[in-house]
């Protein structure tokens, strides 16, 4: 599945079937692992690449059913491009996935956290969507 | 790629524990949420889920999470988590969940503070 075309770069393409986001999150902790990112900024990588897919699975309604993750191996930093051919979507909405009910507690909401989670983890994160598909570029750079 | 996952649940005179393994998503959320509410329909309003053998959690999973939360609030019950990675809590506590249910390092701390 995943396919190596230079030497700084791996492309791997999943289906959106359940649990799919857990093999670019397996790919992107060996990368990462091997470029020697600490063990919590690669469980930081995971979570965001998790998110990320998630995202295109529920909001993409691609029509080829598949997300292409381009890992690109710079010095020293990760970048990802999370890219789908789905009908685009607007970032600050926010999911409506699983349930309609209301939050008990306005501040601790029960969805639209993909994207604050992607940002919060990673050191920059990026959205092109439109009605061709979605690109997410996100940016995680090594700490000492 | 099957997801392996468990729940073990223990349950005491005063208190529940549950504790996961594997992905927390929505199969494993919703199995949680199943087992978490008939714990509170027993009468049981202080509940651990123990996450030290959750090494990865998606923002749905969390969601479930959060309706054990507040399914503990109409009670007036209490949840707190332990064992949680470091990058979980930051997750938690951006989410707010910090402020809605307690965070404890390990079973005996999250027991203790019941």
């Amino acid at each position: 599945m995943a396919n190596t075309f230079s030497n700084d770069e791996v492309l791997l393409t999943i289906p959106m079937r359940p649990d799919m986001e857990l093999a670019a999150a397996k790919l992107a902790s060996v990368i990462a692992e091997s470029m020697s990112f600490n063990d919590d900024q690669i469980e930081e990588i995971q979570l965001a690449m998790i998110e990320s897919c998630i995202n295109a699975f529920e909001h993409s309604r691609s029509p080829d059913q598949s997300v292409v993750i381009q890992y690109i191996i710079r010095t020293n930093e990760l970048e990802f491009k999370i890219t789908d051919q789905g009908i685009g979507f607007n970032p600050t909405n926010k999911s409506t996935r699983r349930t309609n009910q209301p939050d008990l507690h306005p501040d601790m909401r029960k969805r639209g956290w993909g994207l604050e989670i992607m940002n919060t983890l990673m050191d920059s994160v990026d959205i092109m969507s439109g009605e061709n598909g979605t690109t997410i570029t996100m940016v995680k750079c090594k700490t000492a | 790629m099957a997801n392996k996952f468990d729940i073990q649940i223990r349950a005491e005179h005063e208190y529940a524990v549950l504790e996961t393994a594997g992905y927390l998503n929505d199969s494993l959320g919703e199995r949680l949420s199943k087992e978490a509410q008939e714990l509170i329909e027993k009468g049981y309003t202080q509940l651990v889920i123990n996450l030290d053998k959750t090494a990865l959690i998606n923002s749905i999973g969390i969601s479930i999470l959060i309706e054990i939360i507040e399914a503990l609030d109409e009670r007036d019950g209490t949840l707190n988590f332990c064992g949680l990675s470091a990058t979980q809590e930051r997750t938690f506590r951006m989410m707010a969940i910090a402020k809605y249910a307690g965070i404890f390092p390990d079973e005996k701390a999250a027991i203790a503070d019941f």
